[in-house]
């Protein structure tokens, strides 16, 4: 089959609830708007397999500066109170617009409920409302990589059609990235296609990222399953001896889970939810349906018998890190290219704690919102630019720097995940572990880089493994940088706060890679006062 | 993972194919039943199973290696379109019955942390027994 060329406004890559906001809020506007994804919008992604509940406060300022002031000391320094309002206002505005879409149902107040929506119908009505107003959804149509002028702006991408297996070029005037967070193939649900490519793409276009040391954070499931978590967070947990474990209390947040991963350290952990809510246990299938089958299946009577747990790592997904933003609008530091949902860092509006959660769906709403208007804007004051050459940024696993030959992307994906989701490693992270991941990452991105090259659908799977081996990297090295403990970021080798450590920490470049603690904007002003 | 494709209820059209994320499944052969083709990609979400029209997919509880079941017990068992019935998918869409029970998630998802909470403190308090 011949290959694909198309030419837009407005490109969104992704698949997930910020990019089909995205794609809604740039259509709005009246301008052309494509959207490509690995997957299948309706069922990519962390979102599609949840149920997210957005942040959701009435606009009285009262309520809206305490809701704020609450979340106020776990950002530790690097959030911004100005976009956390704006996530408030955004998402109270716009998600409602899905009502045509989305079948809201009464609260408990007897008041339409919309913060909370469960995942597939969530993205079903989102694909719906994108398809009514116009936009180009374009399934299995996975990125390989951007396209930037000479100027070094965005202009476009390139990718591969996996089920017409022909290669695309789409050139657009302004490109949101929504390719979701990493989860180094940890299993989680949803995080299959998670694998950093977007990351991978913007820093190949000259993409700065930020947050990255917050990476680290886990997920309680059946050890044979990844579900939602809702049945489980009355659960006690016993050893294999059938001895109760002493484990802190889901709310305790870290030292919840170091607990668990400290006795699966030592041998199986089974979870008992006999304590459960006792009007949880007859409503679960009514709504959360899908925890249910992987019980129901294997013939776990889950409110009953005990069963193994494991924690599955979520990496930025429910951590925080991702491209760096520097203006309102979610643009990321390489001119006509944004960010959005879990691709972009969430510090700016969770700073140093989990990027999950309600802000999180509000800021995945939000950025989408944010980042496909002003693509959209670009595309009316600039043009499509589409006569002007432009050239494909992506390097490893698409352009070898030496003779392509096999490479076992199997054993890097593998040490991937024993760097950065090892529950010894991951949360009590050390200098001299992180030293010997990053030896070892960057002599694995230096195999990938030289030699991997694929053809066709292949493209794929060796652009994943660029883009995960990417991460795990500039993950290690913001861990080594950020000398202290703070939030998600665990050192056990400086337990404490540094004091000049409220500071966002950059991370970035492909072959050497380079950290740098970001100005506070304060000081920023101020120095620029004093000058 | 997914286990099993009933050729006898699959009717060929392909939205499994599509709706797939991970892209474990190619068309079928001449309109026929599609093909488990990337098992190593299943991520056991259960979406194939919610978006097949004719309840034709097994999709089985162990997402960590392929499982073999037996098909006629599960023809047997109820479970095909389990997923679709328990979500009530095919409602119209003024219907509000699917998701008429959702907003319990965040109060007992609370209810649940705050029994494990008051559980941990009344353990940890002074005279308590010891546990673990």
């Amino acid at each position: 089959m011949s290959a694909l060329y198309l030419e837009t406004d407005v490109l969104i890559i992704g698949g997930g609830m910020a990019a089909a906001w995205a794609a809604i809020a740039a259509a709005r506007t009246g301008v052309e708007v494509v959207l490509v994804d690995k997957g299948f919008v309706g069922t990519s992604g962390v979102t599609a397999t949840a149920g997210p509940g957005h942040w959701w406060v009435p606009p009285d300022p009262k309520l809206r500066a305490a809701a704020i002031e609450k979340r106020q000391a776990s950002t530790f320094g690097l959030a911004e109170r100005i976009w956390a309002e704006r996530v408030i206002e955004t998402t109270w505005r716009t998600l409602p617009q899905l009502a045509a879409y989305y079948p809201f149902a009464k609260g408990g107040d007897g008041e339409t409920y919309y913060p909370g929506v469960r995942g597939p119908e969530y993205l079903r009505a989102l694909r719906n409302y994108a398809v009514d107003l116009g936009v180009q959804v374009l399934d299995h149509h996975p990125a390989l990589e951007l396209l930037t002028h000479r100027d070094g702006s965005v202009a476009g991408a390139a990718g591969h059609a996996r089920l017409e297996r022909r290669a695309w070029t789409i050139r657009s005037a302004g490109t949101v990235l929504a390719t979701g967070g990493c989860a180094f193939r940890s299993g989680l649900i949803g995080s299959h296609t998670n694998t950093g490519d977007g990351y991978l793409m913007a820093a190949e276009a000259g993409a700065e990222l930020s947050g990255m040391e917050f990476s680290s954070i886990y997920t309680l499931s059946p050890a044979w399953c990844s579900t939602r978590t809702l049945p489980y967070s009355a659960a006690r947990f016993f050893d294999a001896s059938g001895a109760e474990l002493d484990i802190p209390p889901m709310s305790a947040d870290k030292a919840h889970t170091r607990a668990l991963a400290k006795a699966m350290l030592e041998g199986p952990v089974f979870a008992d939810l006999s304590e459960a809510p006792e009007g949880l246990k007859p409503l679960l299938r009514r709504i959360q349906p899908a925890t249910i089958a992987p019980f129901e299946r294997r013939g776990v009577q889950l409110f009953e018998e005990r069963f193994e747990v494991k924690l599955f790592g979520e990496g930025t997904i429910r951590g925080t890190g991702g491209l760096r933003i520097i203006d309102d609008d979610c643009q990321t530091t390489v001119r006509g290219l944004f960010a959005a949902g879990d691709a972009a860092t969430r510090e700016l509006v969770v700073g140093a704690s989990s990027g999950g959660g309600s802000p999180n769906s509000a800021w995945a709403l939000t950025s989408g919102q944010l980042g496909g208007a002003a693509a959209a804007r670009l595309a009316r004051t600039q043009g499509r630019r589409a006569g002007e050459r432009a050239q494909g940024c992506g390097r490893t696993g698409l352009r070898p720097t030496s003779a392509a030959r096999a490479v076992d992307q199997t054993a890097a994906i593998e040490a991937v995940k024993d760097e950065m989701l090892a529950y010894d490693k991951a949360l009590w992270r050390r200098r001299t572990s992180l030293d010997a991941a990053d030896a070892r990452l960057d002599a694995i991105w230096t195999e990938l880089g030289q030699h991997l090259q694929a053809e066709g659908l292949d493209q794929v799977a060796a652009r994943e493994t660029a883009a995960l081996v990417a991460t795990a990297r500039w993950s290690t090295r913001a861990a080594l940088a950020r000398n202290e403990t703070r939030g998600l970021h665990v050192r056990a080798d400086a337990p404490d706060l540094a004091p000049d450590g409220g500071r966002r920490l950059l991370v970035g470049g492909l072959d050497t890679v380079w950290t740098r603690f970001e100005t506070p904007v304060l000081q920023a002003l101020q120095a620029e006062v004093a000058a | 993972m997914i286990a099993h494709i009933f050729e006898d209820l699959c009717n060929g059209c392909g939205a499994c194919v599509s709706a797939c994320p991970t892209h474990v499944l190619d068309f079928g052969a001449d309109g026929g039943a599609p093909v488990i083709a990337r098992l190593d990609q299943c991520q056991t979400c259960f979406m194939c199973e919610l978006y097949c029209p004719q309840d034709a997919i097994f999709v089985g509880a162990d997402q960590t290696g392929p499982e073999t079941i037996d098909s006629a017990a599960i023809r047997a068992s109820g479970l095909l379109g389990q997923m679709r019935r328990d979500h009530i998918w095919d409602a119209p869409l003024g219907d509000l019955a699917p998701l008429s029970e959702y907003w319990r998630l965040g109060p007992y998802l609370m209810g649940g942390a705050q029994i494990a909470a008051e559980r941990y403190a009344r353990r940890h308090s002074p005279g308590a027994p010891d546990v673990g």
